[in-house]
């Protein structure tokens, strides 16, 4: 197994080593190849799995990445940056190095792309793992899966049905919360609504999500255009059915990086 | 990797392991003489200070928290604290001490991940922490088993380990009953035993002699070791508000790294992180933490890199031991936050991450949308006094084999326990030597 980090947070690799009860047995069910924040030790490939975290934001990553894919029997991209392209694809709304200058004081210097795009768009993958972070519950299923040859058991339907499942009286239907929970991929247990708080999407879309409608229902209970739009546009912010409600945060709001972006500019 | 011809040598290190993130570092060595260290950070750059910008204040906290997997408790902390220091308000004791206590979860998970997985394989001549383990089980299982607690210490206060969910400009969205932080006080007293035999085992490691002539820089907080929040103070007695510690610092943007390389003033370099905190507050540590030091001959300032182990090991005792009084103590807050109004201003605050200070300062409008946003991590603040460090350490190691002075200088940067996902947001080796 080998271990790989794109643009991302360390946080979902990380959730590996936070398996403190199962991380020396897998240790010695598979044998890990190469991970970077784990060993200084690195086996060349070809690889039985690799695991792919982050999304693909430079030239030097997007050949990587091509590498990776060519080394690897299975390719499995752990959490949002490697499966739509991560918070930072919020630049993919902005205007053309806007980013880069409002941060850097010589973007001559960096290789950056100007769009941050999940590991799909450039290289067939095998399986996708959701979350911001991953559950580290979900990566032993999928590791499990792979080393038994079966498909792993993950759920694709929404929070709410999380929340239905544990018991947890409905925000939205209760206390007009603005809650992402209908059209969020189910993976925390429904964590947030069980605090009292609206889901902020965290697992980008369900499975055949309505956000469309979730969005005109948010609006209906007073919650703004550009909260709306912001709740969207965050690290799921260019999966497909996030993005488009995501698209007023920076077509009608006013912001500094305002820039009116179409459908298909900001589709990963 | 090392590539020698006739006198020159050169010696490179690609993706520099068992850091969170990635670098790689260069060293020319000329006739016996150091003349060019080089780190580079090529990790991809996210904009964080851009993508802020027209967000609401509200969301900075779980958005920061983005930069960092290993410390996203430190990015929300200084996100809060610095949108309540631009709105004029101050949570009360019992929403800070929650706090604290969230922050000493995660002080335990990350000094745990670092002395046990990341930094003492280095000392033992292990690749890493499976190898160390099939030595040494037992030593191994000790360190799983309080990052393990550090994690239900986050879990229980922030509702998840990685990027918790409960924290909110003001406090919290839930206060947790005090049933389930009464249950942290059995493995927090196990962490803290377990804290206490790491400062025995680390200390008798091996340690290069090498001290470096560091300008410490460390938050100041009355009566206790700066953690949560408090003021920049320096070694050579400044002691600044936030803000004018913000304004002190001039960051650069360098060609070989996408990390910001701050220095105080325009030249001075600088150090954060356990080294600091320990030289600047070890009079703050708690009796059990001074005794463990002293029972190791541990004296402030500690100056050799090297055995920033065992200060990270006192951390360790210092974060259970306060996380334990503050569990036993604890009384939930009357509201689970206080009441945060938006008003244009600028906020700014900085708090202690695991591997050093945190500044987070902010613009936002009267309608609560960020109009500015900066973020100094730690990381880009020690960049420029790691780089001293590996001067020293090849200079001191230049009758190493080019391999054992590759992994010493892989070492020397792990001394500094660097987030170089927070800095760029680092490491690959390369010494010429001619």
């Amino acid at each position: 197994m080998a271990v790989w980090k794109f643009a991302s947070c360390d946080g979902c690799q990380l959730s590996l080593l936070d398996c403190e009860d199962e991380l020396l047995d897998l240790a010695k069910a598979v044998r890990i190849a190469h991970f970077t924040e784990m060993s200084r030790a690195s086996i060349e490939g070809p690889y039985d799995i690799s695991l792919v975290e982050g999304s693909i934001t430079t030239s030097q990553d997007l050949e990587r990445i091509k590498a990776v894919r060519a080394n690897s029997r299975y390719l499995v991209t752990i959490g949002a940056c490697a499966a739509t392209g991560g918070i930072q694809a919020l630049r993919n709304f902005a205007a053309p190095g806007e980013f880069a200058g409002a941060v850097y004081a010589h973007p001559e210097y960096l290789d950056s792309l100007e769009r941050s795009t999940p590991i799909s768009s450039h290289v067939a993958v095998d399986y996708e793992l959701h979350g911001c972070p991953i559950d580290r519950g979900q990566l032993l299923e999928v590791l499990l899966a792979f080393l038994a040859g079966r498909r792993p058991v993950i759920a694709s339907h929404s929070v709410c049905q999380e929340c239905k499942a544990r018991g947890t009286v409905c925000l939205m239907v209760a206390g007009s919360t603005a809650c992402l929970g209908p059209v969020t991929r189910a993976g925390c247990a429904a964590l947030c609504p069980s605090i009292g708080r609206g889901c902020f999407g965290c697992f980008g879309p369900s499975e055949s999500a309505n956000c469309g409608a979730l969005s005109t229902r948010l609006k209906g209970l007073g919650t703004s255009d550009a909260a709306v739009a912001r709740l969207f546009g965050t690290f799921n912010t260019a999966a497909p059915g996030f993005v488009e409600q995501a698209q007023a945060l920076h077509a009608n709001v006013a912001s500094p990086h305002a820039r009116p972006s179409t459908h298909e500019e900001s589709r990963p | 990797m090392t590539h020698g011809a006739g006198r020159a040598r050169s010696i490179s290190a690609e993706g520099i392991s068992r850091v969170e993130g990635e670098g790689s570092l260069r060293v020319r060595v000329e006739d016996g003489l150091v003349t060019d260290v080089a780190l580079d950070i090529f990790e991809p750059p996210r904009y964080f200070e851009a993508l802020l910008v027209g967000r609401h204040f509200s969301e900075a906290p779980d958005i920061t928290a983005r930069i960092c997997g290993i410390c996203p408790v430190a990015y929300q902390m200084s996100a809060c604290l610095a949108m309540e220091d631009a709105c004029g308000v101050v949570v009360d004791e019992r929403i800070a001490a929650l706090r604290r206590l969230l922050y000493c979860g995660e002080w335990i998970q990350s000094h745990a991940l670092h002395v046990y997985l990341l930094h003492a394989p280095d000392f033992l001549g292990c690749a890493d922490a499976v190898q160390l383990a099939e030595r040494d089980p037992s030593t191994v299982a000790r360190g799983l088993d309080m990052k393990r607690t550090g994690n239900l210490v986050m879990a229980t206060v922030g509702g998840r380990a990685v990027h918790p969910v409960n924290v909110r400009v003001g406090g919290f969205y839930r206060a947790p009953d005090v049933a389930a932080i009464g249950a942290l006080a059995e493995p927090l007293r196990r962490a803290r035993d377990e804290a206490l035999k790491t400062v025995e085992w680390v200390s008798g490691f091996e340690f290069p002699d090498v001290a470096g002539d560091y300008r410490f820089v460390a938050l100041d907080q009355p009566g206790r070791y700066a953690i949560d929040g408090g003021r920049p103070k320096t070694s050579d007695g400044l002691e600044l508000s936030a803000a004018q510690f913000a304004d002190f610092v001039v960051e650069e943007h360098v060609a070989r790294s996408t990390a910001l390389q701050a220095t105080l003033g325009g030249s001075d370099r600088y150090l954060t992180g356990p080294l600091a905190r320990f030289a600047l507050n070890w009079a703050s540590l708690p009796e059990l933490a001074r005794q463990a030091a002293s029972s190791v001959a541990l004296v402030a300032p500690c100056t050799n890199p090297f055995r920033s182990i065992v200060v990270r090991a006192i951390e360790l005792v210092v974060a259970c031991d306060e996380a334990l009084a503050l569990v036993d103590n604890y009384e939930p807050p009357n509201q689970p936050a206080i009441e945060v109004v938006a008003r244009a201003a600028t906020g700014t605050a900085a708090t202690e991450a695991p591997r050093g200070l945190l500044l987070h300062q902010y613009d936002i409008d009267d309608q609560g949308i960020i109009r500015r946003a900066r973020i100094m991590p730690p990381t880009s603040q020690n960049q420029l006094s790691i780089e001293d460090d590996l001067r020293r350490v090849v200079e001191g190691g230049l009758s190493l084999s080019d391999d054992e002075l590759q992994w010493r200088c892989e070492q020397a940067v792990r001394n500094h326990d660097p987030c170089i996902s927070c800095a760029a947001h680092f490491l690959d080796l390369t010494v010429e030597r001619s």
